[in-house]
């Protein structure tokens, strides 16, 4: 995918505004970070999602995703679900959405223009997950990435073994409740969906702020078997029992209603001693719903690009090896970007998803 | 190495006693043998080999990663150990390493055997074949950096949970052995006889005071109990026979080889004693500053001999030739005690005497008015008690004279600024409490350090010097110029009074903390609990 001599330069069409990406012949924003008249959302996180929109494109199962959080108002005054790989014209622009293995129903963004073809991935993970469809590479000339862990530390280790290790400390400590943390959308469904696969078929408890997005997940036929709400259940109940509750829930007083948890915590950060540490998590476990470093460095190879755009995370490790394959790199430092996976955006999550509609998460 | 890497990463997270006991027991039920018991030495800082320097790693590091990533990530992570194990260059998935991960056992064989200059690609080529978690274990074993909290106490109580065979038996057996404690195990598990150590000279577990508190007087029949004054020294336990002399501290490590005098004037003694290690001039104790002189060493000058003469004032005696006396009470054994010393005339030593009272006020007086810095305050023994290990609660008090002073444990230090800079001189002490949540129902609840305050140092720079030493080999944390230590070193802290307070997490504030001294002879897991600080608490103080 070389560039015809006339071919101009994606930076010509596609550029980034205070609000965000902004695709200059299609007349949209990708994830803005603040209500615009026209957005396509590439999944339904609070920082790529936000409220207010006018017209707003993405796939069927983010929009629900939206709605559930955000309100049907606050999800977008018209909404448009595109179904997986059918080409739209949009302007000048032709535009589909493909996989790319992040959370249920999240979609990159590919775009083609005089010549070119970029892709915006959102946010993207090349792993197998039970709740949403795989990544799918598409070869393109320049391609937006994440670098949520672009440290050569965060290399995600299969999740079969972080879940064999839970299992593990269920049976070592058969009478302690086993409180997880995990972010609202996405890790909280893949931590049920990678459970149910290693044969755990006993019920899982949820934190209030987990019940609707899961809800949502088993409409849409994705396998969760029996869920219980953890605020139903007494003590005696959860002994030796799973809850999984948002991040911010193992910190603070809704961990000390159980007897003496294990707190552990499903995220890519926990790969570092320090930041469990620091949260005070007994049982870290590195799952994460992003790419990890191998991947991240990876995928741009695969894609055949000669360029590669970063909109948030650690762009300077990333750019710098990328650099060193001849990948040419650029930080778009985007502003709105919270550090998912049970970072801040986790809380903001959670509470999103608690009160429902439209509230406008801090920045 | 899988495994014991996966024990390390549990155990380094556990935030209580229970839980680290309950992954202790599950590593001897479910590990052969010899990993389980190189495993158990490993953690307690039993095995000996020549350690990697940090820079070792660092020039591994630098061959295998490159610069500007390795900064990036070092600054990201904090810890070099943990920096390198975690950004290891590893083969893609799906191909394997070209070799198996090695066991703990043939890590801790190979390491014992290799020149310092062949360890750089030994440790390259094990790295190679590990997952990160175990290449953090290698890493951290092989600098001598194995911090997870585990002292040889809680392991012993381990084994027994794990064995069901009582502690004491264990403490005592434990001596002989050396890892990977094949025999140990074998006993343990009903399938071979009780290692023996022939009479070499093994410690007996230490009978403890509790603290006299507020109320408890009344409670007692002063007819009943014996006093002696509680001297400001160590205490030790002498062990001499036919097969040996030792001398064992209260954390029953083995202090012999710091005090040469005290083991030669073991000579010819056959008998386990129980008393005070003081710097003793002409029969007169001197200040504890002058015993510090004698700690933490390793080997003693001629000089240091000559100005700091140690000698012991001994208050118990547990054996007397081959004969166990710890069932008798209290009374029959001061009077072998008192026989003994007087046939005799042992070197080094004198005796504790008993302090004649009939009433309590008698000897709140006395406690009163003692003024000799030597003298902490007084102990009440019970005269009909045998010795029994640990600390039961009745036989014996400690009444501690005032100021106020507390056994907490370090928990945070920070660097200094001007004069001090660079080393450590703001140090933040907890004491421990039961985990909320847990210990209800009369049971023991899980221990967890809380805050209580924070002091300076205003000790010697030598004194500073070792502390700085003590705080770089055992941080776990690092957040900017302050550390977070393993929880081992025992402070004793003097202050003028304590109120509520809403503003600390304790909920007490102590008034002018000071550090009195460096309790290294104290286990952490007896520096003293919140309760006690809180019953100091003034009652009618306003909020
Ligand atoms: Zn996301
Ligand atoms: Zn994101």
């Amino acid at each position: 995918m070389t560039h015809a001599r006339m071919t101009p330069h994606p930076e010509t069409w596609l550029r980034v505004t205070p609000a965000g990406l902004y695709c200059v012949p299609g007349d949209f924003h990708i994830d803005p970070a603040r209500a615009v008249a026209r957005a396509v959302i590439t999944h339904a996180h609070s920082d790529h999602a936000r409220p207010g929109h006018g017209a707003v494109l993405a796939s069927a199962e983010t929009l629900m995703l939206m709605r559930a959080r955000l309100g049907a108002e606050g999800a977008g005054r018209s909404q448009r679900a595109l179904a997986w790989h059918e080409p739209l014209q949009v302007g000048d622009v032709r535009l589909a959405l493909v996989p790319s293995g992040h959370v249920f129903g999240a979609a990159q963004i590919v775009l083609d223009h005089a010549g070119s073809r970029v892709v915006v991935s959102g946010d993207y993970k090349p792993r197998a997950d039970p709740t949403c469809l795989p990544f799918e590479p598409v070869p393109c000339d320049l391609f937006v990435t994440e670098a949520t862990f672009a440290l050569p530390v965060f290399r995600h280790p299969p999740a079969a073994g972080e879940i064999a290790r839970l299992l593990a400390s269920l049976r070592l400590f058969p009478d302690r409740t086993h409180l997880v943390g995990c972010y609202a959308l996405g890790k909280c469904q893949r931590l049920i969906g990678l459970l149910r696969q290693a044969g755990y078929d006993a019920p899982i408890y949820l934190h209030g702020a987990l019940l609707p997005l899961t809800a949502i997940y088993e409409q849409a036929g994705v396998f969760m078997g029996a869920i219980r709400p953890a605020t139903a259940a007494d003590k005696a109940t959860l002994k030796g029992a799973l809850v999984l509750a948002p991040p911010s829930a193992i910190e603070d007083r809704w961990a000390r209603r159980l007897t003496d948890p294990v707190l552990a915590l499903a995220s890519g950060w926990m790969r570092v001693r320090q930041q469990a540490k620091r949260r005070g998590v007994e049982l870290p476990l590195v799952i994460s719903d992003h790419a990890d470093w191998d991947e991240l460095l990876a995928t741009p190879g695969t894609l055949g690009c000669g360029e590669v755009w970063v909109t948030h995370g650690r762009e300077e490790a990333l750019i710098h090896a990328l650099g060193l394959r001849g990948i040419r790199g650029r930080a778009l430092s985007l502003i709105g970007r919270a550090e998912e996976d049970g970072g801040e955006a986790a809380e903001t999550m959670a509470a999103g998803a608690a009160t429902a509609p439209s509230k406008d998460p801090p920045p | 190495m899988r495994a014991f890497a996966l024990l390390l990463e549990r155990l380094l997270f556990a935030p209580a006693r229970g839980a680290k006991l309950a992954l202790l027991e599950a590593w001897f039920r479910d590990q052969p043998d010899p990993e389980r018991g190189l495993g158990l030495a490993a953690i307690t800082g039993e095995l000996v080999f020549p350690a990697a320097k940090a820079g070792m790693v660092r020039a591994l590091a630098a061959e295998r990663t490159d610069p500007t990533l390795f900064a990036l990530s070092y600054d990201f992570v904090g810890d070099l150990a943990e920096t390198v194990a975690l950004m290891w260059p590893e083969p893609p998935p799906g191909r394997t390493p070209n070799a198996p991960p090695p066991t703990l056992a043939a890590v801790i064989a190979a390491l014992a055997g290799t020149p310092k200059a062949a360890l750089p690609a030994l440790l390259a080529g094990w790295l190679d074949t590990l997952d990160a978690s175990a290449r953090l274990a290698l890493l951290k074993l092989v600098t001598g950096g194995l911090r997870v909290g585990v002292s040889a106490r809680l392991a012993k109580t381990a084994l027994a949970g794990w064995s069901g065979v009582p502690l004491d038996a264990i403490e005592e057996a434990w001596h002989g052995e050396r890892p990977p404690y094949a025999a140990l195990f074998a006993w343990l598990e009903g399938r071979g006889p009780r290692p023996d150590a022939a009479g070499a000279p093994l410690v007996r577990p230490l009978m403890l005071a509790n603290a006299l508190e507020e109320g408890d007087l009344a409670t007692l029949d002063p007819a009943r109990y014996r006093a002696e004054w509680k001297w400001d020294g160590i205490r030790v336990q002498l062990v001499a026979g036919p097969g040996g002399r030792a001398i064992y501290s209260r954390g029953a490590e083995e202090i012999g080889a710091a005090f040469p005098e005290m083991i030669a004037a073991l000579a010819g003694i056959d008998a386990v004693l129980d008393g005070e290690l003081l710097v003793m001039r002409e029969g007169r104790v001197a200040p504890f500053a002058d015993l510090q002189q004698r700690l933490n060493r390793k080997t003693v000058s001629a000089r240091m001999l000559r100005d700091f003469p140690v000698g012991v004032r001994l208050y118990d005696m547990l054996f007397e030739g081959g004969q166990d006396l710890r069932a008798l009470p209290f009374d029959a054994r001061r009077a072998r005690l008192e026989d003994w010393f007087a046939r005799a005339s042992p070197p080094r030593m004198d005796l504790s005497p008993l302090i004649p009272f009939a009433r309590w006020e008698e000897l709140a007086a006395l406690r009163a008015a003692a003024r000799n810095a030597a003298i902490e305050g007084l102990m009440l023994k019970r005269a009909d008690a045998p010795y029994l290990s640990g600390r039961p609660k009745g036989p014996w008090f400690k009444w501690k004279r005032d100021p106020l002073k507390i056994d907490a444990v370090l928990m945070y230090a920070e660097r200094g600024h001007g004069k001090r800079s660079g080393l450590y001189s703001d140090f933040t002490f907890g004491l421990w409490r039961d985990k909320p949540g847990t210990g209800t129902g009369g049971s023991v609840g899980e221990q967890e350090l809380v805050p209580v305050g924070k002091a300076y140092f205003g000790f010697t720079d030598a004194e500073l010097a070792w502390l700085d030493r003590w705080i770089n080999a055992n941080t776990t944390e690092r957040f900017g110029p302050v550390r977070a230590v393993a929880p081992l070193l025992v402070l004793e802290i003097a202050f003028d009074g304590v109120q509520r307070s809403a503003r600390h997490r304790s909920g007490v504030a102590l008034r002018f903390p000071r550090i009195a001294r460096l309790r290294t002879d104290k286990p952490a897991a007896e520096a003293d609990r919140l309760e006690t600080l809180e019953r100091l608490v003034p009652v009618a103080s306003p909020d």
